[in-house]
């Protein structure tokens, strides 16, 4: 098992290199010049030109990228073309909060999904598995961006519970911390709480038809056990996999959620720097993000085996 | 549930709002802090680098200048005690104020202001005017420099003075050797308060302490000028990306004061009494439509004709801006309310006229190629404003292609000087800020400079001739003479095509106090209860 994740790491780079690499081109085709930005709206063609110098954009794609390489490998994501700061700095004040809100989100997709997903599924055709289906298709339904205003509405301007907008560190107190997480969380995942909620209905059909599940039932075992310790952990597998690509969704998902709570996250970092074509931020965060899915990929793998010995690599 | 739309969002988070709190009867107030939402992320610091209004507005906070411009747009001392000129008109002598010293601790000596004004008239056009006319810049002493031209250039103070990008701001010799090409490295000012590097983040907020050694002048403070006493602790700009969002904070009192709320949020801020708004730049905006000199059918100059004689400001202002108390038909290309505004030649502009415009198409030879323009789509008004030029230029015979992209793509396009159909544009609008177009030496539309000139490049050798005229003149009068031939030829020339002026008002809550007038937010003479 060891060997397995240590064969999956290396594996893992050439995987970055091609992510890298495919970042670093499209980035070069899309329309767009920081140099223009840069220069403001007095520049004149000589001023770009000159900025376009500066900043190494007028050499040829393949010595760009070679640099980029070079630097990557020495661990070195680069400046921000703007603010001048490294890259690795502008990730490391974002990724906190981008960090929380997911794990919040997962925390409550997980927490309530499941549950309900199980009920759902062991009352079928209930009123309760209904509800729970039309809460499933509203999930899915609503835009984030409409729902985060919804909750602001509701539980910050009108009852005034909670902040609007906002992020405070754990460091600034443990309540200023949660108060401005729960909206944004919870706006984040209600999408992906559905999501678990369907798959975990449906993989628990079709466990709940099987004869070892009968059979437990018929040796007289409460309900809740067989559902937790038969059901649930046969029917876990497709679930992880939507929790594991649940993560990543969630974390470019994470992007409308924090412009609408102005929560200083990499989605925002992202999203400001495609706007300026800020190349080194873009190419650093979506690298750093690979990396990310690439890990959540491997981790999830290492759960199946942990959930279904008869899974061998 | 029903649809709740972003208007009926705000109608509701207003009122709330309303409820819950009441207007609250203030004091002038030493201390506190306020939370200021920002038109824009800064993410650039140094304001010779780049011309972004954002930088300009960080960079009032941070430095000084040697000359402010007051609400009436007098050019006064500010940094500078003690000036003189020579009889000829050719050599200037500034003597600094006591007592003015960096935030690192050193004093401001001569010898900074003579590398900051070298630094800055390598890039700002009203600088590279000045430094065409052979200045020579030294220190006389540590507190006296003087500026001896070589040729008579009238606007010195004006443009020591100026208000609006590149604002020759004052920085230590250090920090001013720096290439005009690169970035300043250190932040290092001798303005009312002190950037805090530490906590700026990028995209999301930048923090200012009061600086406790800043010396204000005694006089009251009137815009960039007069005596910058400062009453706040502390300053903490919010970018926040969504207009909602902002609404919502300002309505739940978590920020104190909003420097741009979009038009059409102004109602619903206007119905809270615990907010209130504001017009701190009643000289306002004004907007342009801008053809390419350099390729068909606008290197054609009946075909540009056509371009003023279909103009309806009206319809342009009512597409872009939507209120009329925000805007204003402007029949000059310098600043209505400016000193220079004037109707000379502008009988075209004043009256659409489509049968006489339809009619010079006609006269060009237009060939009915495509004419592609440029169609920002995520700013509101610029939105609007290549709407109307669409329909209005179909509408006098004109193929159109409306090309559609984002800000970002649109100032790439733009410096392209490709044929449109291999990249490049044929009409594109933008706007700038009153300021920007008060005189000939400030206003890039009026350039006449060819390749030198703005996206556009309008090779125009009268205008230059007459802006270069009107830097050299010293009497208000002729200088007067000189703006209007300038607007004679830029519109029968038809350099650009103005479509109006639009003012944006700022909206902030009613314990906020003293926001000054000017083209950008100041946060001397600001207290809060």
């Amino acid at each position: 098992m060891f060997a397995e994740i240590l064969r999956r790491l290396v594996a893992t780079i050439p995987v970055m290199g091609v992510v890298a690499i495919a970042v670093f081109a499209l980035l070069h085709v899309t329309p767009g010049d920081p140099a223009v930005i840069i220069a403001g709206d007095y520049a004149t063609t000589d001023d770009i030109a000159r900025i376009r110098t500066r900043l190494g954009l007028d050499q040829p794609f393949h010595v760009q990228v070679g640099l980029w390489l070079s630097r990557i490998v020495r661990g070195d994501l680069g400046t921000s073309i703007f603010s001048g700061l490294p890259v690795s700095t502008l990730i490391g004040q974002r990724a906190a909060t981008t960090i929380w809100l997911t794990l919040f989100a997962m925390l409550i997709s997980v927490g309530v999904g499941v549950p309900i997903g199980v009920l759902a599924a062991w009352r079928k055709g209930s009123w309760l598995d209904r509800a729970v289906m039309v809460f499933a298709v509203s999930g899915f339904s609503m835009p984030t961006f409409w729902l985060g205003f919804i909750l602001v509405y509701v539980f910050a301007i009108t009852a005034g519970w909670l902040p609007v907008q906002g992020y405070h560190p754990i460091a600034a107190g443990v309540w200023p911390f949660l108060s401005h997480l729960i909206l944004p969380a919870l706006t984040l995942s209600v999408v992906y709480m559905a999501l678990i909620a369907r798959m975990t209905r449906a993989s628990m059909l079709g466990v709940l038809d099987e004869d070892y599940i009968r059979t437990a039932f018929a040796k007289g075992l409460a309900p809740r056990g067989v559902l937790i310790r038969h059901a649930l952990k046969n029917a876990s597998l497709p679930v992880v996999t939507i929790i594991g690509i649940g993560f990543a969704l969630l974390i470019g998902g994470a992007v409308v959620t924090e412009s609408v709570f102005a929560l200083p996250g990499l989605g925002r970092l992202t999203v400001d720097a495609i706007v300026r074509r800020d190349y080194p931020v873009i190419q650093g965060v979506l690298l750093v993000v690979s990396g990310v899915y690439v890990l959540i990929n491997l981790v999830v793998d290492v759960l199946y085996v942990i959930l279904d010995p008869r899974i061998r690599y | 549930m029903s649809q709740l739309s972003r208007r009926t969002f705000l109608a509701g988070a207003t009122a709330a709002a309303t409820t819950l709190a009441a207007p609250r009867v203030h004091a002038q107030k030493r201390g506190g802090t306020i939370r200021f939402v920002a038109q824009a992320d800064l993410k650039i610091l140094d304001p010779v680098w780049t011309t972004a209004y954002i930088t300009r507005n960080h960079s009032y906070l941070v430095y000084d200048t040697l000359f402010g411009t007051d609400e009436k747009l007098q050019v006064r001392p500010q940094m500078v005690d003690k000036h003189s000129v020579s009889k000829d008109g050719q050599k200037y002598s500034f003597t600094l104020r006591d007592g003015l010293k960096w935030h690192d601790g050193q004093p401001v000596v001569a010898e900074d202001c003579v590398e900051s004004l070298k630094r800055w008239m390598k890039k700002d056009r009203f600088g590279r005017l000045l430094a065409a006319h052979g200045p020579k810049l030294a220190a006389a002493d540590r507190k006296t420099f003087t500026l001896e031209l070589g040729e008579r250039f009238g606007p010195v103070l004006e443009a020591l003075g100026k208000p609006s990008s590149n604002v020759p701001f004052m920085m230590p010799a250090r920090l001013a050797a720096t290439s005009a090409d690169d970035q300043i490295k250190e932040i290092v000012g001798s303005g009312p308060f002190k950037f805090s590097k530490d906590e700026w983040q990028p995209g999301n907020q930048v923090v200012y302490v009061r600086n406790p050694d800043y010396v204000p002048r005694k006089e009251p403070a009137s815009g960039s000028a007069g005596g910058k006493r400062v009453h706040l602790d502390k300053v903490i700009w919010r970018y926040m990306p969504d207009h909602a969002t902002a609404a919502a904070a300002l309505a739940a009192g978590e920020v104190d004061w909003w420097e741009i709320p979009p038009i059409d949020f102004i109602p619903r801020i206007e119905q809270n009494p615990a907010l209130a708004t504001f017009l701190p730049d009643p000289l306002g905006t004004q907007g342009w439509l801008r053809p390419n000199h350099l390729h068909p059918p606008f290197n054609n100059k009946k075909a540009r004709q056509a371009l003023v004689y279909m103009m309806n400001q009206e319809t342009y202002l009512q597409a872009a801006i939507g209120v009329p108390k925000f805007y204003r038909t402007c029949h000059s290309v310098f600043a209505c309310n400016g000193p220079y505004a004037s109707k000379a030649g502008a009988e075209g502009l004043a009256k659409q006229n489509l049968e006489r415009a339809r009619q010079l198409v006609k006269e060009s030879g237009y060939d009915g190629r495509p004419v592609t323009v440029v169609h920002v789509t995520d700013i509101a008004l610029l939105n609007g404003a290549a709407l109307v030029t669409r329909e209005l230029l179909t509408s006098i015979g004109f193929n159109v292609d409306l090309k559609a992209m984002d800000w970002s793509t649109n100032l790439a396009v733009r410096a392209k000087k490709d044929p449109p159909d291999k990249g490049g544009w044929n009409v594109l609008h933008t706007w700038w800020m009153a300021a920007d177009v008060m005189h000939p030496a400030v206003h890039f539309g009026v350039s006449g400079a060819g390749p030198g000139a703005w996206f556009g490049w309008p090779e125009i050798p009268q205008l230059e001739k007459l802006i270069t005229e009107f830097v050299r003149a010293t009497d208000p009068a002729r200088r007067k003479q000189l703006a209007e031939e300038v607007q004679k030829v830029a519109l029968d020339e038809v350099a650009y095509v103005p479509w109006g002026e639009y003012v944006l008002p700022t909206a902030h809550r009613k314990n906020v106090s003293g926001i000054l007038k000017f083209i950008a937010p100041l946060f001397w003479n600001v207290s809060i209860a």
